[in-house]
């Protein structure tokens, strides 16, 4: 029977190599870890949840996102089991957002 | 919770692969090791992950494992080793090979 690994625990796996230079976050970067860290200390969630919420996003959606890209993916996902946003609140905010991005890419 | 194991003790890993936040690696299921230390009792993360806190903390071990038992192709010295951080509930006693 073959068992299934998960897609993070890759400990002995070929992986490439790593890029141990230095880089700059960028302000959403910046954002994400903090909204983290305060969701944190208000107690909605730890650091065991949101690495299960990342781990959970499977493989594909795991190795396409960047480091905070899956923060923010698992973070979301985590409100939205705790019945802090609504799905409906989300959509409706990202839809505004994307509004927003496009008319302020235009003028 | 009192702790099973002590120090120089022979266990093995137990080979288990349920979903869910698993911190016990991959790689380390099913291979035997020796205890190393007992580091103290501490809150499941396999239930915090779920948002559970009020469980039992459990004994956390240091164990020992030689690098050539946890990779078939290991290359380097006999005397090699890796040391994990393991909870009680993934260790049980080492079995004598048949």
């Amino acid at each position: 029977m073959a068992h299934q690994r998960a897609v993070h625990d890759m400990g002995g796996l070929e992986a490439g190599s790593v890029d141990a230079a230095g880089h700059d976050h960028a302000p959403w970067e910046k954002k994400i870890d903090a909204i983290r860290n305060l969701l944190s200390q208000q107690n909605y969630f730890g650091v065991d949840e949101l690495r299960r919420a990342i781990e959970a996003l499977g493989p594909g959606v795991y190795d396409d996102l960047s480091y905070y890209e899956r923060w923010t993916a698992a973070v979301t996902r985590l409100l939205q089991e705790k019945g802090v946003i609504t799905t409906d609140e989300l959509g409706r905010m990202m839809a505004l957002v994307e509004r927003e991005w496009q008319e302020a890419r235009k003028s | 919770m009192t702790s099973q194991f002590g120090e120089g003790d022979s266990v093995q890993v137990r080979l288990a692969f349920p979903p869910g936040h698993i911190r016990t690696p991959f790689y380390a299921r099913g291979k035997p090791g020796v205890v190393e230390s007992y580091v103290g009792n501490f809150s499941n993360p396999e239930e915090l992950a779920f948002g559970h806190k009020d469980g039992a903390k459990l004994p956390l071990y240091r164990v020992r494992f030689r690098q050539l038992d946890l990779w078939p192709d290991y290359q380097g010295p006999e005397h090699d080793s890796a040391v994990l951080d393991l909870y009680e509930h993934w260790l049980e006693p080492l079995r004598a090979k048949s």
